[in-house]
């Protein structure tokens, strides 16, 4: 297990108190006049040496991404806007940063903002937040009073402004451009890549988009050093993370981890165990409900870092890990998730509109055992239409939990679906539903 | 995509009462000038909040006057987002959480007890009108799951009977205290804390 002076979140669950002062007794704010003394180069470079990821789901390296923004100012301002769109079901860790440790983000925000020369950062909660951003804007004005931001903001010489941006329930706001077009007052729908944000971004200025966590952690890293940093965990999947463990678990909590801790440990020491035993286990979903789920036998050995999930076929995500087991119908889950997709498709590529509610009438259907036979490869085709088909990556973000389920359970779904297509039945009916077999059959 | 449409009753006027037009233009400043369109969705909230949980057509067009842009593009804003009502939902508008994570740890009883006390179906007021429920996809508290949103409040932690007790409050008018409703404290592991535990102690 980590150890306790290695958690950066000390205050994860509110022992000491949110305010100014308790986080200053934290470390935060200490000495963030001579971390910016040391100079841009050297704070990019010491966050490369962490090799610190991003924390909101993609995992794109941090200090790389820092590096994309121009070096000199333009005529267009630069931009730092924080992804606080926290909605990946499974996922509640930046809930716990805005509300715990609203001072290790803001510091972050002054660093990161300085170290890609943004004078205005734009943080954007999730409309639902709202009581959660409440506190944060506290926060802000606690720093202002104390002239930590504003003009010569912790007296590092740097101008600040932050300001919070409310979403108003739309998941797909969490994607990095369709957040930008929500700043700029327009409905959340995600632009084209390229140009990148990192060039044409917020008011079509250069823009670095990171996630609440990811900055959060920067002031601890660049104190104690990207050595420290990248000592925790494994090669390229370094330091600590925030861990969500929910579902059917005895003891459901958020916990700080090293990267590449067994899942095991995770459900067994944190979370108390799987309600009815390790036995009962049925599945884990590894990182939000996006990435494919992992069934019982491999989450014997499962370690929690970006690469091995990867090669599970899964992925960390966001590290919501949700805990299912035996007690549950594994389709109908699947289904209430295809469910969530279906309602939060922006709608503005056709293969993620269509097909997310397809993907969701079908599993209903498996769950009854109401579909036929071929169905069942049916589905697996329309995952693979829209992934790799869509504007942004929610269209593999809706088809991979649907494909982690047919690549797992699926002798469960043949198990409750087993009655032939219409067409075997020889009836005459018009509009024939599976009329691709009518044809392949001609 | 989810279906959404204007209410048919609606209301000929709207504006911002006086606190409502001060926080409006507070809030305007907060972006770069010419870019005041980046308002739009606070506006809105700050409508809603106004007109008693909702936004009617003519609060949309007073925003796009209010902005210097078209009523249409506040329009697609307004359905866009699931958090604007377009139509009246109460002056206690329950939204549970049914998503995966919660629908596991038994969010339907959560569901029933709501088709108990305020309505049989989803944004149906209740009787007295001030109260209606709908189903809502993840709110962002799955380690304290099941849960719903009243308001702009959590109630965490819940079970049939507790979530009764919370409607039965609302229905008579009181405030029930919002947090987890097994007594945890925040998203520690109840009971089971291996970490940090200095800090709890001291």
């Amino acid at each position: 297990m980590l150890k306790d002076q290695d958690r950066i979140f000390q205050n994860l669950y509110n022992d000491l108190g949110p305010d100014l002062t308790s986080s200053q007794k934290r470390g935060d704010w200490v000495n963030t006049k001579e971390i910016t003394d040391k100079g841009r180069d050297w704070i990019i470079n010491e966050i490369k040496d962490s090799q610190l990821r991003g924390r909101g789901g993609a995992g794109f390296p941090t200090g790389l991404k820092w590096s994309f923004a121009p070096k000199e100012v333009g005529s267009r301002p630069h931009y730092l806007v924080i992804n606080g769109d926290e909605s990946e079901p499974g996922t509640c860790k930046d809930r716990d940063i805005l509300r715990f440790e609203p001072h290790k983000l803001i510091e972050g925000c002054l660093i990161a903002s300085y170290a890609i020369q943004a004078h205005v950062c734009y943080i954007y909660i999730r409309g639902e937040y709202f009581v959660d951003g409440q506190k944060l804007q506290a926060a802000i004005d606690e720093a202002y009073e104390k002239k930590l931001l504003g003009k010569n903001a912790a007296g590092t010489g740097w101008d600040l402004d932050i300001y919070i941006h409310y979403g108003a329930g739309a998941y797909i706001c969490g994607e990095e451009t369709a957040l930008l077009e929500s700043i700029e007052g327009k409905k959340g729908q995600p632009r084209l890549k390229p140009p990148f944000p990192a060039l044409i971004g917020l008011y079509g200025c250069p823009t670095i988009i990171n996630n609440v966590e990811t900055i959060a952690v920067v002031p601890t890293i660049l104190r104690r050093g990207g050595k420290w940093f990248a000592s925790l965990g494994r090669e390229k999947n370094t330091g600590t993370k925030i861990f969500c463990i929910s579902g059917n678990v005895n003891n459901p909590c958020n916990v700080e981890e090293e990267m590449n801790i067994p899942l095991k440990e995770l459900i067994e020491v944190h979370a108390g165990g799987v309600i009815g035993g390790w036995d009962n286990l049925q599945a884990v979903i590894p990182g939000g409900s996006s990435m494919p789920l992992i069934p019982k036998d491999k989450c014997e050995t499962l370690k929690m870092d970006f690469d091995s999930l990867v090669a599970e076929k899964s992925g960390l995500g966001t590290a919501g890990v949700v805990v299912i087991n035996k007690d549950q119908d594994i389709i109908q889950c699947m289904a209430r998730i295809a469910r969530f997709y279906k309602h939060e498709s922006c709608g503005q590529c056709t293969p993620c509109r269509e097909g997310s509610g397809w993907m969701w009438r079908m599993l209903e259907r498996m769950a009854k055992g109401e579909a036929s036979k071929d169905e069942i490869d049916m589905l697996g085709d329309v995952t693979k239409q829209i992934e790799g088909h869509t504007i942004c990556a929610f269209g593999e973000g809706s088809s991979w939990p649907v494909q982690g389920l047919l690549r797992h359970f699926k002798d469960e779904i043949k198990k409750r679906n087993k009655f032939d297509p219409i067409i075997k039945e020889k009836k005459n009916i018009p509009y024939l539903v599976d009329q691709h077999l009518l044809d392949k059959n001609a | 995509m989810s279906l959404r449409r204007p209410a048919k009753n609606q209301p000929e006027n709207f504006e911002f009462n006086p606190s409502s037009l001060e926080a409006a233009k507070s809030i305007v400043a907060k972006y770069p000038e010419g870019k005041q369109q980046s308002a739009v969705m606070a506006l809105l909230y700050i409508a809603q909040k106004q007109n008693d949980n909702w936004i009617p057509l003519a609060a949309m067009k007073y925003i796009a006057k209010f902005l210097d842009m078209p009523y249409i593009k506040v329009y697609e804003v307004a359905t866009f987002y699931s958090m604007y009502n377009l139509s009246p939902v109460g002056k206690y508008f329950v939204q549970v959480c049914t998503t995966t994570p919660c629908m596991i740890r038994g969010a339907n009883k959560l569901v029933e007890a709501c088709k108990e006390k305020i309505s049989e179906d989803e944004s149906v007021l209740s009787n007295d009108k001030s109260c209606s429920w709908m189903e809502v996809e993840c709110l962002g508290a799955c380690v304290n799951a099941p849960m719903m949103q009243i308001n702009d409040d959590y109630y965490e932690d819940l079970d049939k009977e507790k979530t009764l007790k919370i409607l039965d409050k609302i229905l008579n008018g009181d405030k029930p205290t919002p947090g987890s409703y097994r007594g945890r404290i925040n998203n520690e592991p109840e009971n089971n804390r291996k970490t940090l535990m200095d800090l709890k102690n001291a």
